[in-house]
Protein backbone atom coordinates (compact mmCIF):
# COMPACT_ATOMS: atom_id res chain seq x y z
CA UNK A 1 0.00 0.00 0.00
CA UNK A 2 2.46 2.52 -0.98
CA UNK A 3 1.90 6.10 -1.83
CA UNK A 4 2.82 7.03 -4.91
CA UNK A 5 5.72 10.28 -5.17
CA UNK A 6 5.23 13.54 -5.49
CA UNK A 7 6.98 16.56 -4.64
CA UNK A 8 5.91 16.42 -1.06
CA UNK A 9 7.60 13.23 -0.30
CA UNK A 10 10.57 14.83 -0.65
CA UNK A 11 9.72 18.09 2.18
CA UNK A 12 8.30 14.67 4.50
CA UNK A 13 11.36 12.53 3.68
CA UNK A 14 13.25 15.46 5.08
CA UNK A 15 11.50 16.64 7.93
CA UNK A 16 11.75 12.81 9.33
CA UNK A 17 15.47 13.32 9.23
CA UNK A 18 15.84 14.38 12.17
CA UNK A 19 13.80 12.70 14.72
CA UNK A 20 15.42 9.18 12.88
CA UNK A 21 18.67 10.86 14.12
CA UNK A 22 17.37 11.61 17.17
CA UNK A 23 16.31 7.81 18.03
CA UNK A 24 19.41 6.42 16.63
CA UNK A 25 21.99 9.07 18.51
CA UNK A 26 20.06 8.35 21.56
CA UNK A 27 19.38 4.59 21.23
CA UNK A 28 23.08 3.70 20.46
CA UNK A 29 25.20 6.86 21.82
CA UNK A 30 26.68 7.66 18.85
CA UNK A 31 26.01 10.63 17.17
CA UNK A 32 28.59 10.74 14.84
CA UNK A 33 27.79 7.63 13.57
CA UNK A 34 23.90 7.52 13.68
CA UNK A 35 24.15 11.12 11.34
CA UNK A 36 26.34 9.01 8.45
CA UNK A 37 23.57 5.80 9.26
CA UNK A 38 20.83 8.24 8.60
CA UNK A 39 22.08 9.75 5.57
CA UNK A 40 22.91 6.66 3.84
CA UNK A 41 19.41 5.82 4.89
CA UNK A 42 17.85 9.20 3.15
CA UNK A 43 20.03 8.44 -0.15
CA UNK A 44 18.42 5.00 0.39
CA UNK A 45 14.34 6.30 0.14
CA UNK A 46 15.83 9.31 -2.26
CA UNK A 47 16.55 6.10 -4.72
CA UNK A 48 13.87 3.77 -4.04
CA UNK A 49 10.73 6.00 -2.84
CA UNK A 50 10.30 7.52 -5.89
CA UNK A 51 10.00 4.04 -8.13
CA UNK A 52 8.07 2.37 -5.26
CA UNK A 53 6.15 4.97 -3.73
CA UNK A 54 6.49 6.04 -0.06
CA UNK A 55 5.93 3.15 2.59
CA UNK A 56 3.17 3.34 4.94
CA UNK A 57 5.38 4.23 7.43
CA UNK A 58 8.54 6.10 6.14
CA UNK A 59 9.79 6.97 9.30
CA UNK A 60 9.80 3.02 10.67
CA UNK A 61 11.36 2.38 7.52
CA UNK A 62 14.18 5.22 7.78
CA UNK A 63 14.61 4.28 11.13
CA UNK A 64 14.98 0.49 10.70
CA UNK A 65 17.53 1.15 7.44
CA UNK A 66 19.32 3.65 9.34
CA UNK A 67 19.36 0.48 12.34
CA UNK A 68 20.51 -1.97 9.76
CA UNK A 69 23.31 0.29 8.80
CA UNK A 70 24.40 0.74 12.04
CA UNK A 71 24.74 -2.44 12.96
CA UNK A 72 26.61 -3.47 9.41
CA UNK A 73 28.97 -0.93 10.93
CA UNK A 74 29.32 -2.36 14.03
CA UNK A 75 29.88 -5.72 13.08
CA UNK A 76 32.43 -5.15 10.57
CA UNK A 77 34.20 -3.01 13.39
CA UNK A 78 33.84 -5.72 15.53
CA UNK A 79 35.35 -8.50 12.43
CA UNK A 80 38.04 -6.16 12.35
CA UNK A 81 38.55 -6.67 15.89
CA UNK A 82 38.39 -10.63 15.70
CA UNK A 83 35.68 -11.10 18.16
CA UNK A 84 32.81 -12.73 17.98
CA UNK A 85 30.21 -11.88 16.02
CA UNK A 86 27.07 -12.39 18.50
CA UNK A 87 27.12 -9.24 19.65
CA UNK A 88 26.53 -7.44 16.41
CA UNK A 89 23.59 -9.74 15.62
CA UNK A 90 22.23 -9.60 19.32
CA UNK A 91 22.72 -5.77 18.14
CA UNK A 92 20.65 -6.13 15.06
CA UNK A 93 18.01 -7.71 16.26
CA UNK A 94 17.78 -5.34 19.33
CA UNK A 95 17.60 -2.71 16.74
CA UNK A 96 14.62 -3.93 14.56
CA UNK A 97 12.16 -4.87 17.59
CA UNK A 98 11.90 -1.56 19.38
CA UNK A 99 8.83 -0.13 19.70
CA UNK A 100 9.40 2.84 17.05
CA UNK A 101 7.11 5.53 18.27
CA UNK A 102 7.59 5.35 21.80
CA UNK A 103 11.23 5.97 21.23
CA UNK A 104 10.52 9.28 19.60
CA UNK A 105 10.97 12.63 21.24
CA UNK A 106 9.90 15.91 20.62
CA UNK A 107 13.06 17.66 21.96
CA UNK A 108 15.18 15.69 19.65
CA UNK A 109 15.21 18.44 16.84
CA UNK A 110 16.10 21.05 19.27
CA UNK A 111 18.83 18.69 20.30
CA UNK A 112 20.27 18.51 17.30
CA UNK A 113 20.21 22.32 16.57
CA UNK A 114 22.00 23.03 19.59
CA UNK A 115 24.69 20.19 18.59
CA UNK A 116 25.03 21.19 14.92
CA UNK A 117 25.43 24.90 15.53
CA UNK A 118 27.56 24.55 18.51
CA UNK A 119 30.17 27.46 19.39
CA UNK A 120 33.00 25.09 19.40
CA UNK A 121 32.48 24.43 15.01
CA UNK A 122 33.32 27.29 12.26
CA UNK A 123 30.57 28.67 10.89
CA UNK A 124 30.92 26.94 7.62
CA UNK A 125 30.84 23.78 9.73
CA UNK A 126 27.91 24.14 11.64
CA UNK A 127 26.13 25.49 8.32
CA UNK A 128 26.98 21.87 6.77
CA UNK A 129 26.63 19.73 9.45
CA UNK A 130 22.66 21.68 10.65
CA UNK A 131 21.92 21.19 6.70
CA UNK A 132 22.71 17.62 6.55
CA UNK A 133 21.38 16.60 10.02
CA UNK A 134 18.58 19.01 10.79
CA UNK A 135 17.94 20.05 7.18
CA UNK A 136 18.13 16.12 6.07
CA UNK A 137 19.84 17.14 2.79
CA UNK A 138 22.36 15.40 1.13
CA UNK A 139 25.97 15.90 1.08
CA UNK A 140 25.57 16.26 -3.19
CA UNK A 141 23.23 18.58 -2.56
CA UNK A 142 24.92 21.00 0.14
CA UNK A 143 28.24 20.51 -2.17
CA UNK A 144 26.10 21.73 -4.89
CA UNK A 145 24.71 24.35 -3.15
CA UNK A 146 28.33 26.17 -1.73
CA UNK A 147 30.20 25.66 -5.19
CA UNK A 148 32.55 22.99 -3.49
CA UNK A 149 33.20 19.23 -4.62
CA UNK A 150 31.35 16.81 -2.52
CA UNK A 151 34.10 15.07 -1.39
CA UNK A 152 35.58 18.75 0.07
CA UNK A 153 31.66 18.78 1.72
CA UNK A 154 31.61 15.42 3.08
CA UNK A 155 35.19 16.25 4.82
CA UNK A 156 33.66 19.05 6.17
CA UNK A 157 31.05 17.51 7.65
CA UNK A 158 32.86 14.57 9.28
CA UNK A 159 35.62 17.32 10.72
CA UNK A 160 32.45 18.81 12.02
CA UNK A 161 31.17 15.92 14.19
CA UNK A 162 35.32 14.87 15.01
CA UNK A 163 34.57 18.44 17.02
CA UNK A 164 31.47 17.56 18.78
CA UNK A 165 33.30 14.41 19.61
CA UNK A 166 35.72 15.87 21.06
CA UNK A 167 34.19 18.29 22.89
CA UNK A 168 32.47 15.49 24.56
CA UNK A 169 28.77 17.38 24.22
CA UNK A 170 26.13 14.96 25.41
CA UNK A 171 23.07 14.43 22.94
CA UNK A 172 20.52 16.33 25.39
CA UNK A 173 19.10 19.78 26.10
CA UNK A 174 21.70 22.18 27.40
CA UNK A 175 20.87 23.21 30.99
CA UNK A 176 18.62 26.16 31.08
CA UNK A 177 20.96 28.70 31.80
CA UNK A 178 23.29 27.76 28.65
CA UNK A 179 20.02 27.59 26.85
CA UNK A 180 20.02 31.46 25.38
CA UNK A 181 23.47 31.79 24.62
CA UNK A 182 23.31 28.58 22.64
CA UNK A 183 19.88 29.49 21.31
CA UNK A 184 21.82 32.72 19.64
CA UNK A 185 24.26 30.36 17.74
CA UNK A 186 21.74 28.32 16.38
CA UNK A 187 20.25 31.47 14.96
CA UNK A 188 23.13 32.97 13.68
CA UNK A 189 23.65 29.78 11.57
CA UNK A 190 20.49 30.03 10.10
CA UNK A 191 21.03 33.89 9.79
CA UNK A 192 23.70 32.65 7.30
CA UNK A 193 22.43 30.23 5.69
CA UNK A 194 19.69 32.65 4.85
CA UNK A 195 22.19 34.70 3.95
CA UNK A 196 24.07 33.00 1.58
CA UNK A 197 20.88 32.30 0.00
CA UNK A 198 19.50 35.87 -0.38
CA UNK A 199 23.15 36.47 -1.99
CA UNK A 200 23.23 33.79 -4.87
CA UNK A 201 19.47 34.39 -5.61
CA UNK A 202 21.47 36.36 -7.84
CA UNK A 203 23.45 35.40 -11.12
CA UNK A 204 24.45 32.20 -12.66
CA UNK A 205 23.88 29.67 -10.27
CA UNK A 206 20.29 28.29 -10.71
CA UNK A 207 21.19 24.85 -10.65
CA UNK A 208 21.88 25.32 -6.81
CA UNK A 209 19.69 24.67 -4.10
CA UNK A 210 17.43 27.38 -2.62
CA UNK A 211 19.19 28.44 0.74
CA UNK A 212 16.66 31.25 1.47
CA UNK A 213 14.03 28.53 1.46
CA UNK A 214 15.96 26.14 3.28
CA UNK A 215 16.81 28.18 5.91
CA UNK A 216 13.14 30.00 6.32
CA UNK A 217 11.91 25.87 6.69
CA UNK A 218 14.71 25.06 9.05
CA UNK A 219 14.00 29.09 10.92
CA UNK A 220 10.24 27.42 11.01
CA UNK A 221 10.45 24.27 12.82
CA UNK A 222 12.78 25.71 14.78
CA UNK A 223 9.99 27.99 16.21
CA UNK A 224 7.84 25.83 16.52
CA UNK A 225 10.30 24.20 19.26
CA UNK A 226 10.09 25.31 22.99
CA UNK A 227 11.35 27.69 23.99
CA UNK A 228 9.09 30.09 22.03
CA UNK A 229 11.96 33.04 21.72
CA UNK A 230 10.66 36.27 20.69
CA UNK A 231 14.24 36.42 18.25
CA UNK A 232 13.77 33.35 16.54
CA UNK A 233 10.02 34.66 15.81
CA UNK A 234 11.90 38.04 14.60
CA UNK A 235 14.39 36.32 12.76
CA UNK A 236 11.74 34.29 10.48
CA UNK A 237 9.87 37.38 10.38
CA UNK A 238 13.33 39.11 9.02
CA UNK A 239 13.61 36.26 5.99
CA UNK A 240 10.07 36.17 4.94
CA UNK A 241 9.85 40.22 4.77
CA UNK A 242 13.25 39.85 2.73
CA UNK A 243 12.71 36.84 0.83
CA UNK A 244 9.43 38.72 -0.09
CA UNK A 245 11.18 41.16 -2.67
CA UNK A 246 12.98 38.17 -4.17
CA UNK A 247 11.22 38.61 -7.90
CA UNK A 248 11.74 42.49 -7.46
CA UNK A 249 15.33 42.63 -6.93
CA UNK A 250 17.14 41.49 -10.05
CA UNK A 251 16.10 42.30 -13.75
CA UNK A 252 15.94 39.95 -16.73
CA UNK A 253 19.96 40.10 -17.01
CA UNK A 254 19.70 39.31 -13.68
CA UNK A 255 21.39 42.95 -12.61
CA UNK A 256 20.94 44.19 -9.29
CA UNK A 257 17.55 46.54 -8.38
CA UNK A 258 17.98 48.96 -5.53
CA UNK A 259 15.31 48.68 -2.99
CA UNK A 260 14.03 52.45 -3.96
CA UNK A 261 13.76 50.95 -7.93
CA UNK A 262 11.98 47.97 -7.22
CA UNK A 263 8.97 47.08 -8.33
CA UNK A 264 6.60 46.70 -5.71
CA UNK A 265 3.71 45.03 -7.43
CA UNK A 266 6.49 41.80 -7.43
CA UNK A 267 6.44 42.13 -4.18
CA UNK A 268 5.21 38.11 -2.48
CA UNK A 269 1.99 40.06 -0.43
CA UNK A 270 1.71 36.87 1.79
CA UNK A 271 5.12 36.57 2.90
CA UNK A 272 5.01 40.04 3.83
CA UNK A 273 1.88 39.33 5.64
CA UNK A 274 3.11 36.73 7.39
CA UNK A 275 5.98 38.74 8.37
CA UNK A 276 4.31 41.24 9.73
CA UNK A 277 2.07 38.97 11.66
CA UNK A 278 4.92 37.26 13.18
CA UNK A 279 6.90 40.46 13.77
CA UNK A 280 3.95 41.68 15.53
CA UNK A 281 3.76 38.85 17.60
CA UNK A 282 7.04 38.95 18.30
CA UNK A 283 7.10 42.37 19.78
CA UNK A 284 4.49 42.11 21.97
CA UNK A 285 6.41 39.80 24.35
CA UNK A 286 8.62 42.81 25.68
CA UNK A 287 12.71 42.25 25.06
CA UNK A 288 13.47 43.21 21.41
CA UNK A 289 16.44 42.21 19.92
CA UNK A 290 18.61 42.27 16.86
CA UNK A 291 17.07 39.82 14.34
CA UNK A 292 13.65 41.64 15.82
CA UNK A 293 14.56 45.19 15.17
CA UNK A 294 16.15 43.65 11.09
CA UNK A 295 12.97 42.66 11.00
CA UNK A 296 10.97 45.66 11.86
CA UNK A 297 13.08 47.74 9.49
CA UNK A 298 12.41 45.57 6.86
CA UNK A 299 9.05 45.69 7.49
CA UNK A 300 9.24 49.19 6.88
CA UNK A 301 10.05 49.39 3.93
CA UNK A 302 7.57 46.46 3.11
CA UNK A 303 4.96 48.65 3.93
CA UNK A 304 5.63 51.74 1.88
CA UNK A 305 3.87 51.36 -1.15
CA UNK A 306 6.36 53.73 -3.41
CA UNK A 307 10.03 54.14 -2.29
CA UNK A 308 9.04 57.87 -1.16
CA UNK A 309 6.20 57.18 0.87
CA UNK A 310 9.01 54.96 3.15
CA UNK A 311 9.04 56.15 6.98
CA UNK A 312 12.52 57.15 7.53
CA UNK A 313 12.23 58.78 10.15
CA UNK A 314 10.75 55.35 12.01
CA UNK A 315 14.11 53.64 10.29
CA UNK A 316 16.32 55.83 12.01
CA UNK A 317 15.04 55.59 14.86
CA UNK A 318 14.98 51.82 14.73
CA UNK A 319 18.53 51.89 13.62
CA UNK A 320 19.29 54.40 16.69
CA UNK A 321 17.82 51.06 18.93
CA UNK A 322 19.90 48.67 16.75
CA UNK A 323 22.75 50.43 17.45
CA UNK A 324 21.97 50.15 21.15
CA UNK A 325 21.57 46.68 21.09
CA UNK A 326 23.66 45.11 18.47
CA UNK A 327 26.94 47.63 17.69
CA UNK A 328 28.89 47.31 14.50
CA UNK A 329 30.03 49.03 11.55
CA UNK A 330 27.36 47.87 9.31
CA UNK A 331 24.45 49.45 12.17
CA UNK A 332 26.79 52.73 12.03
CA UNK A 333 26.79 52.81 8.27
CA UNK A 334 23.00 52.26 7.99
CA UNK A 335 22.56 54.57 10.57
CA UNK A 336 24.40 57.09 8.55
CA UNK A 337 22.21 56.51 5.48
CA UNK A 338 19.12 56.25 7.72
CA UNK A 339 20.13 60.14 8.66
CA UNK A 340 20.89 61.28 5.64
CA UNK A 341 17.23 60.27 4.42
CA UNK A 342 15.54 62.19 7.17
CA UNK A 343 17.92 65.19 7.52
CA UNK A 344 19.42 65.62 3.75
CA UNK A 345 22.31 64.12 1.83
CA UNK A 346 24.73 66.69 3.52
CA UNK A 347 24.22 65.33 7.24
CA UNK A 348 24.77 61.79 6.19
CA UNK A 349 27.73 62.83 3.98
CA UNK A 350 28.99 64.23 7.31
CA UNK A 351 28.25 60.94 9.32
CA UNK A 352 30.25 59.39 6.65
CA UNK A 353 33.39 61.28 7.31
CA UNK A 354 33.42 60.21 10.67
CA UNK A 355 33.12 56.54 9.92
CA UNK A 356 36.57 57.14 7.86
CA UNK A 357 38.50 56.53 10.86
CA UNK A 358 36.01 53.52 11.61
CA UNK A 359 39.22 50.22 10.92
CA UNK A 360 36.43 48.45 10.38
CA UNK A 361 34.83 50.77 7.66
CA UNK A 362 37.71 52.51 6.30
CA UNK A 363 38.15 52.00 2.79
CA UNK A 364 35.24 49.57 2.73
CA UNK A 365 33.26 49.60 -0.35
CA UNK A 366 30.08 49.84 1.05
CA UNK A 367 30.76 53.28 2.83
CA UNK A 368 32.11 54.47 -0.65
CA UNK A 369 28.62 53.63 -2.39
CA UNK A 370 26.76 55.04 0.22
CA UNK A 371 29.69 57.85 -0.20
CA UNK A 372 28.54 57.75 -4.03
CA UNK A 373 25.21 57.80 -3.67
CA UNK A 374 25.12 60.66 -1.27
CA UNK A 375 27.16 62.77 -3.60
CA UNK A 376 24.97 61.89 -6.13
CA UNK A 377 21.70 63.58 -4.04
CA UNK A 378 23.72 66.57 -3.88
CA UNK A 379 24.34 66.68 -7.64
CA UNK A 380 27.81 66.28 -7.37
CA UNK A 381 28.32 63.87 -10.49
CA UNK A 382 31.86 64.12 -10.76
CA UNK A 383 32.45 63.35 -6.76
CA UNK A 384 29.54 60.14 -7.51
CA UNK A 385 31.41 58.37 -10.29
CA UNK A 386 34.60 58.75 -8.85
CA UNK A 387 33.08 57.20 -5.06
CA UNK A 388 31.31 54.43 -7.48
CA UNK A 389 34.27 53.57 -9.65
CA UNK A 390 36.31 53.14 -6.30
CA UNK A 391 33.41 51.06 -4.83
CA UNK A 392 33.36 49.03 -7.63
CA UNK A 393 36.76 48.32 -7.37
CA UNK A 394 36.40 47.00 -3.61
CA UNK A 395 33.44 44.79 -3.51
CA UNK A 396 33.53 41.29 -3.98
CA UNK A 397 30.06 40.67 -5.64
CA UNK A 398 29.54 40.52 -9.14
CA UNK A 399 26.53 41.50 -9.26
CA UNK A 400 27.43 44.27 -6.97
CA UNK A 401 29.98 45.48 -9.29
CA UNK A 402 27.67 45.77 -12.04
CA UNK A 403 25.72 47.80 -11.05
CA UNK A 404 28.18 50.05 -9.41
CA UNK A 405 30.16 50.34 -12.84
CA UNK A 406 26.29 51.31 -14.33
CA UNK A 407 25.80 54.19 -12.15
CA UNK A 408 28.74 55.43 -12.58
CA UNK A 409 28.63 55.08 -16.21
CA UNK A 410 25.28 56.25 -16.54
CA UNK A 411 26.22 59.73 -14.54
CA UNK A 412 29.40 59.70 -16.81
CA UNK A 413 26.78 60.00 -19.98
CA UNK A 414 28.58 57.44 -21.15
CA UNK B 1 31.18 34.54 13.19
CA UNK B 2 32.52 35.10 9.80
CA UNK B 3 30.66 34.04 6.74
CA UNK B 4 32.82 31.27 4.40
CA UNK B 5 34.19 33.04 1.19
CA UNK B 6 36.32 31.42 -1.75
CA UNK B 7 39.80 33.21 -2.61
CA UNK B 8 42.14 31.86 -5.15
CA UNK B 9 46.15 31.53 -4.28
CA UNK B 10 48.53 32.26 -7.14
CA UNK B 11 51.95 30.80 -6.67
CA UNK B 12 53.48 33.23 -8.84
CA UNK B 13 57.36 31.91 -10.00
CA UNK B 14 60.21 34.32 -11.51
CA UNK B 15 60.05 32.88 -15.54
CA UNK B 16 64.35 33.98 -15.29
CA UNK B 17 64.54 30.69 -12.74
CA UNK B 18 62.01 28.49 -14.24
CA UNK B 19 61.97 25.51 -15.73
CA UNK B 20 62.64 21.51 -13.76
CA UNK B 21 64.57 23.14 -10.81
CA UNK B 22 67.76 21.81 -10.38
CA UNK B 23 67.67 20.47 -6.41
CA UNK B 24 68.71 17.22 -5.42
CA UNK B 25 66.67 14.59 -5.74
CA UNK B 26 65.71 14.09 -2.09
CA UNK B 27 64.92 18.28 -1.79
CA UNK B 28 63.09 17.64 -5.07
CA UNK B 29 61.01 15.02 -3.37
CA UNK B 30 60.47 16.86 0.13
CA UNK B 31 58.96 19.36 -1.53
CA UNK B 32 56.75 16.97 -3.95
CA UNK B 33 55.56 15.20 -0.67
CA UNK B 34 55.03 18.63 0.93
CA UNK B 35 53.13 19.82 -1.74
CA UNK B 36 50.80 17.16 -1.93
CA UNK B 37 50.45 16.96 2.14
CA UNK B 38 49.25 20.07 2.30
CA UNK B 39 46.64 19.43 -0.62
CA UNK B 40 45.46 16.44 1.75
CA UNK B 41 45.30 18.50 4.75
CA UNK B 42 43.36 21.21 3.19
CA UNK B 43 40.93 18.67 1.56
CA UNK B 44 40.50 16.68 4.76
CA UNK B 45 39.64 20.42 6.43
CA UNK B 46 36.81 20.56 4.08
CA UNK B 47 38.52 23.57 2.76
CA UNK B 48 39.75 22.41 -1.01
CA UNK B 49 37.94 23.22 -3.81
CA UNK B 50 40.90 22.86 -6.69
CA UNK B 51 44.17 22.82 -7.06
CA UNK B 52 45.92 22.65 -10.48
CA UNK B 53 49.49 22.49 -11.49
CA UNK B 54 50.44 24.72 -14.57
CA UNK B 55 52.38 23.24 -17.69
CA UNK B 56 55.63 25.46 -17.88
CA UNK B 57 55.65 28.08 -20.14
CA UNK B 58 56.98 26.62 -23.30
CA UNK B 59 53.77 24.90 -23.58
CA UNK B 60 51.68 28.21 -23.47
CA UNK B 61 50.20 29.74 -26.20
CA UNK B 62 48.90 33.50 -26.87
CA UNK B 63 45.80 33.10 -29.05
CA UNK B 64 43.43 36.06 -30.27
CA UNK B 65 40.44 35.71 -32.20
CA UNK B 66 41.12 37.00 -35.84
CA UNK B 67 38.90 38.67 -38.53
CA UNK B 68 36.68 35.77 -39.08
CA UNK B 69 36.64 34.74 -35.50
CA UNK B 70 39.04 31.98 -35.68
CA UNK B 71 42.25 31.21 -33.22
CA UNK B 72 45.39 33.46 -34.14
CA UNK B 73 48.53 31.76 -32.44
CA UNK B 74 50.97 34.29 -31.73
CA UNK B 75 54.20 33.29 -33.35
CA UNK B 76 56.58 34.89 -30.69
CA UNK B 77 55.48 34.05 -26.73
CA UNK B 78 55.98 37.22 -25.58
CA UNK B 79 58.16 37.88 -22.43
CA UNK B 80 57.09 38.59 -18.84
CA UNK B 81 58.99 38.41 -15.52
CA UNK B 82 56.37 36.18 -14.25
CA UNK B 83 54.26 33.39 -14.91
CA UNK B 84 51.82 31.05 -12.91
CA UNK B 85 52.82 28.35 -11.76
CA UNK B 86 49.83 27.17 -9.63
CA UNK B 87 46.54 27.76 -7.98
CA UNK B 88 44.76 26.45 -5.29
CA UNK B 89 41.11 27.28 -4.81
CA UNK B 90 39.96 27.52 -1.35
CA UNK B 91 36.78 27.64 0.90
CA UNK B 92 37.17 29.44 4.03
CA UNK B 93 35.96 31.34 7.48
CA UNK B 94 37.11 34.76 6.14
CA UNK B 95 40.47 36.23 5.04
CA UNK B 96 42.84 35.42 7.75
CA UNK B 97 42.66 31.73 7.25
CA UNK B 98 43.20 32.85 3.68
CA UNK B 99 46.45 34.04 4.54
CA UNK B 100 47.46 31.41 6.74
CA UNK B 101 47.23 28.37 4.21
CA UNK B 102 49.28 30.82 1.63
CA UNK B 103 52.04 31.53 4.02
CA UNK B 104 52.22 27.78 4.59
CA UNK B 105 52.31 27.66 0.55
CA UNK B 106 55.40 29.68 0.90
CA UNK B 107 56.92 27.94 3.20
CA UNK B 108 57.66 24.92 0.57
CA UNK B 109 60.46 23.73 1.51
CA UNK B 110 63.25 23.86 -1.43
CA UNK B 111 67.30 23.34 -1.76
CA UNK B 112 68.32 21.64 1.31
CA UNK B 113 65.56 21.74 2.69
CA UNK B 114 64.88 25.57 3.54
CA UNK B 115 61.84 27.54 2.99
CA UNK B 116 61.51 28.99 -0.33
CA UNK B 117 59.51 31.83 0.99
CA UNK B 118 57.75 32.42 -2.39
CA UNK B 119 55.44 35.00 -2.66
CA UNK B 120 51.49 34.18 -3.09
CA UNK B 121 49.23 36.29 -4.62
CA UNK B 122 46.11 36.20 -2.49
CA UNK B 123 42.50 37.17 -3.90
CA UNK B 124 38.76 36.92 -3.05
CA UNK B 125 36.17 35.42 -5.48
CA UNK B 126 33.85 37.39 -6.45
CA UNK B 127 30.84 35.41 -4.75
CA UNK B 128 30.24 38.18 -1.99
CA UNK B 129 26.88 39.08 -1.12
CA UNK B 130 25.28 41.74 -2.82
CA UNK B 131 23.58 43.51 0.03
CA UNK B 132 20.32 45.16 -0.37
CA UNK B 133 21.19 48.80 -1.61
CA UNK B 134 19.79 52.02 -0.40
Amino acid sequence: MNKPWDETCGYLLRELAPQVLGVLSRRFRDFASAEDAVQEAMIAAFRQWPQEGMPDNPRGWLIQVASRRMADQARSEIARRERETTVARDAESATLAFDIDSDLDPDDTLILLFMCCHPALSPSSAIALTLRAVGGLTTAEIARAFLVPEATMAQRISRAKQSIRDSGVPFRLPSPEERAQRLSAVLHVLYLIFNEGYASSIGAHLQRLDLAREAIRLTRNTKSLPPDHAEVTGLLALMLLTDARRAARSGPDEELIPLERQDRRLWDRAEIAEGLELLTAALSKGSVGFYQLQAAIAAVHDEAERAEDTDWPQILALYELLRRVSPGPMVTLNHAIAAAMVHGPAQGLQLLTALDADPHLAGHYRLEAVRAHLLEKMGDHEGAIKHYRVAARQTTSIPERNYLMAQAARLAGL
Amino acid sequence: MEQEMKYILMMNTMRAGCGVPQWPQKDLQAHIAFMMGLNQELHERGELVSAEGLSFPDQAKLIRAGKDGRPITDGVFPESKEFLAGFWIIDVDGPERAYAIAAQVSAAPGPGGAPLNMPIEVRPIMAGPPPEML
